[in-house]
């Protein structure tokens, strides 16, 4: 065990530092979620990343990375959020589908969708669950009826989220129509602009519009855009999920600079703070740093040739809770006005608290329910009987 | 970077556990609690026999000169066993630190004597309120504010004081005779500071394991136990108590890991840490024997489930070698005196200058 960095691994650092220092926009990028103008300035700072080869660090270099390692990508991303830089309007692509493309596609479709992946160029949705497929996912009515060398995609797709402005989904279908449950599923890509795509943004708790439904009326896609074998959906999809909850979706710098500017807004308020909240402030930097050590620790036997197992599960608890437990000990740090907006001439230091707040309130429910994570961890870690 | 232990030092633990595994059951901690003894002679001639005794002690004095990251993972499995015999005071604290006084002749002979398995020595600390184990040792090291001091057995009267955990003996010393320090107090402060450090991750360790051992109780039951005419377990009422009480345990293990792989920094980030690891570990130990004892229903509150026997260890653990609002100060220093952000984790004072 090996705590410290390498000479490599600090140049690495600094190279990074010194990159967003010379290129992190100054002032916050409009939401990519609220309008065209803030997803197309998002998009710009995608292709940005990409000219510098920052746009996924640990691909290849033939799909724009750099072929480093994860505690490189977490170095990166340590400095990524260190230097304020705005969120990834690509994550659904490079976080989730990038690595499992990575995994199942084909040298066509790596070179297909990848490198335009890396660039920006295509920004991606997520189309997996349905109005009666939530939680209970392997219920996906949708189908894709094969027709020479097409599929034709049909069905209802909701809770996507960038779908309202984004180039591309990645959906689950029933390809086979005699299956049932989780058997007889496959991921298939299509453009969000093809003909019978129709997009209905929904309104979130904040009224931005960050999630969709999509409507799929006779949408034909050529079987190139299938990801794995035709049947092979779920597995394909239980992969990406572990990728999603265990390691790329919400990486452990992101909590640890909020912990920060906790603590930095407790101090401003010191005065004002009942003891508890002093207890509160200190429980929100440890348990930002253990998931950050935990990380580490994954993503040191990930490099070794380890695999993640039920164990994301675990992680997307901890780090779903603690953000909602920070955020929460944020506004009662607020008091009186945490309620108001940033617009109110009273507002003060509010900043951004109250919209990360309702967001963490997401989080127990996005990428696998937090009760369906306790299930996966009491069965497949304990042991326990289904 | 790279946050994985040795295949050796796997190699090490899992050879503790599967000794453990063999000679220290619930059946066997009952057994030593029915004859009112405090050591199983063939169980601790076993781990003896290892050369445990040693394992932080220098090589050059005879001991294995292994590190915190070695002998955590011992720690965590005599956590687990619920082990009544000192090997973690003993081993994890006391010897290193005789082992760092030894420049004087009193100490040195003793060390010889306690690496050889004659002896063990128990560590009196300002930290603690009670000496563990002082009857059974054949020395006390005693600190105090002007030092060290070196106690044979039988030099002091010491007192008992029964506790609610059947294998802890616990002490005070009645009175305090005269002895010149084996080092003065500004000599051995590194030393006393560093055995401080020691006793926390240790103790950090043993809740861990005491933690990951009710929930396996648990779970054993849940599997076993039916009503409605199903195990238990296949409740999600269960599974989600359980689920929760892993989480909270896979959370807290990173932390004590590392807090290990950083002690010898010896500064505030890694006292910090250490002292994180205390806090995350004792709050699992805590949920994870109360959960055991709601999983288990009434027989969880009964004599004959072995679950209040890690009961009472995370009990008696919570405020050995450090109380809770003690520890919380300790990373309160850390947020609040030194640079915080994500570039920080693994920050040090060395690596600051």
């Amino acid at each position: 065990m090996d705590l410290t960095y390498s000479h490599t691994e600090k140049a690495f650092r600094a190279e990074v530092r010194a990159w967003m220092e010379a290129n992190v926009p100054s002032a916050p990028l409009p939401s990519f979620d609220a309008s065209r103008e803030g997803f197309e300035a998002h998009r710009a700072w995608e292709r940005k990343l990409a000219e510098g080869r920052w746009g996924m660090v640990t691909w290849p270099q033939a799909y724009g990375g750099r072929a480093l390692n994860l505690i490189q990508w977490l170095i990166f991303e340590e400095e990524y959020w260190r230097a304020g830089a705005p969120l990834r309007v690509n994550q659904n692509g490079i976080f989730l589908l990038g690595p499992t493309l990575m995994e199942y596609g084909t040298e066509e479709q790596k070179t297909r969708f990848l490198s335009r992946m890396a660039s920006g160029d295509e920004i991606w949705a997520q189309a997996w669950s349905e109005p009666q497929a939530g939680s209970d996912l392997a219920a996906v009515r949708a189908t894709g009826r094969r027709e020479g060398d097409d599929y034709v995609l049909d069905g209802h797709k909701i809770w996507s989220s960038r779908a309202v402005f984004a180039d591309w989904a990645f959906g689950l279908f029933r390809t086979d129509p005699a299956s049932g449950r989780h058997k007889g599923l496959s991921l298939i890509f299509f453009p969000l602009d093809a003909a019978g795509v129709r997009v209905q943004p929904i309104p979130q708790i904040d009224g931005e519009t960050g999630f969709a439904e999509i409507f799929l009326d006779d949408v034909r896609v050529p079987a190139f855009n299938r990801l794995g074998e035709d049947g092979q959906g779920w597995s394909i999809c239980m992969a990406t999920a572990g990728f999603e909850r265990g390691l790329m979706l919400r990486s452990p710098a992101r909590f640890q600079m909020a912990a920060k500017r906790l603590v930095d807004l407790y101090r401003a308020h010191e005065p004002e703070c009942a003891p508890e909240t002093r207890a509160a402030v200190l429980q929100s930097f440890m348990d930002a740093e253990a998931y950050a050590l935990s990380i580490h620790a994954t993503a040191s036997r990930l490099i070794a040739g380890g695999h993640i197992g039920a164990e994301a599960s675990t992680n997307k608890i901890f780090w779903s809770e603690l953000d909602i437990q920070l955020h929460r000990t944020a506004l009662s740090i607020l008091g009186a006005r945490a309620e108001l907006m940033r617009s109110a001439p009273a507002a003060g230091d509010v900043g951004r608290w109250l919209d990360g707040y309702f967001f963490s309130l997401a989080g127990p429910i996005y990428a696998g329910s937090n009760e369906i994570q306790k299930n996966i961890i009491a069965e497949r870690m304990l042991g326990l009987p289904r | 970077m790279d946050f994985r232990f040795t295949e050796e030092q796997t190699m090490t633990a899992e050879a503790v556990k599967g000794l453990l595994a063999d000679l220290c059951q619930p059946a066997d901690l009952r057994r030593l609690m029915q004859v009112g003894a405090a050591r199983d002679d063939r169980r601790w001639t076993a781990l003896t026999g290892m050369g445990l005794a040693g394992a932080l002690v220098p090589e050059e004095m005879g001991g294995l000169g292994l590190g915190a990251v070695d002998f955590v993972l011992v720690a965590e499995a005599c956590g687990y066993a619920g082990l009544p015999e000192p090997l973690v005071e003993n081993a994890g604290i006391s010897l290193p630190l005789l082992a760092a006084l030894a420049a004087d002749r009193r100490a040195a002979t003793l060390l010889d004597r306690a690496l050889a398995g004659d002896v063990t020595v128990a560590t009196a600390h300002p930290a603690n309120l009670f000496v563990a184990e002082a009857d059974n040792a054949g020395a006390l090291l005693v600190v105090r504010d002007d030092g060290v001091s070196l106690l044979e057995a039988g030099s002091v009267g010491l007192v008992r004081q029964d506790s609610v955990d059947p294998f802890r003996r616990l002490f005070t010393l009645a009175a305090m005779p005269a002895a010149a320090p084996v080092a003065g107090a500004s000599d051995a402060r590194a030393a006393v500071d560093l055995a401080f450090d020691r006793g926390a991750l240790f103790t950090a360790a043993q809740l861990l394991g005491i933690a990951q051992r009710a929930v396996d109780l648990a779970v054993a039951y849940a599997k076993e136990r039916q009503q409605f005419g199903k195990p238990i377990g296949s409740y999600q009422a269960v599974k989600h108590m359980l689920s929760t009480v892993q989480v909270r345990i896979e959370f807290a293990r990173p932390v004590v890991h590392a807090a290990a792989a950083q002690l010898a920094n010896a500064d505030a980030f890694s006292r910090a840490r250490i002292s994180h690891a205390r806090l995350a570990a004792g709050e699992a130990a805590d949920l994870a024997c109360r959960t055991a004892v709601q999983v288990h229903g009434a027989m969880g509150y009964s004599w004959e489930v072995d679950v209040h026997f890690f009961l009472k260890r995370a009990l008696a653990l919570a405020s050995w070698w450090g109380d809770a609002r003690f520890h919380r100060e300790r990373v309160a220093a850390r947020v609040f005196d030194r640079p915080l952000g994500a570039d920080q984790t693994f920050a040090s004072e060395a690596a600051h200058d």
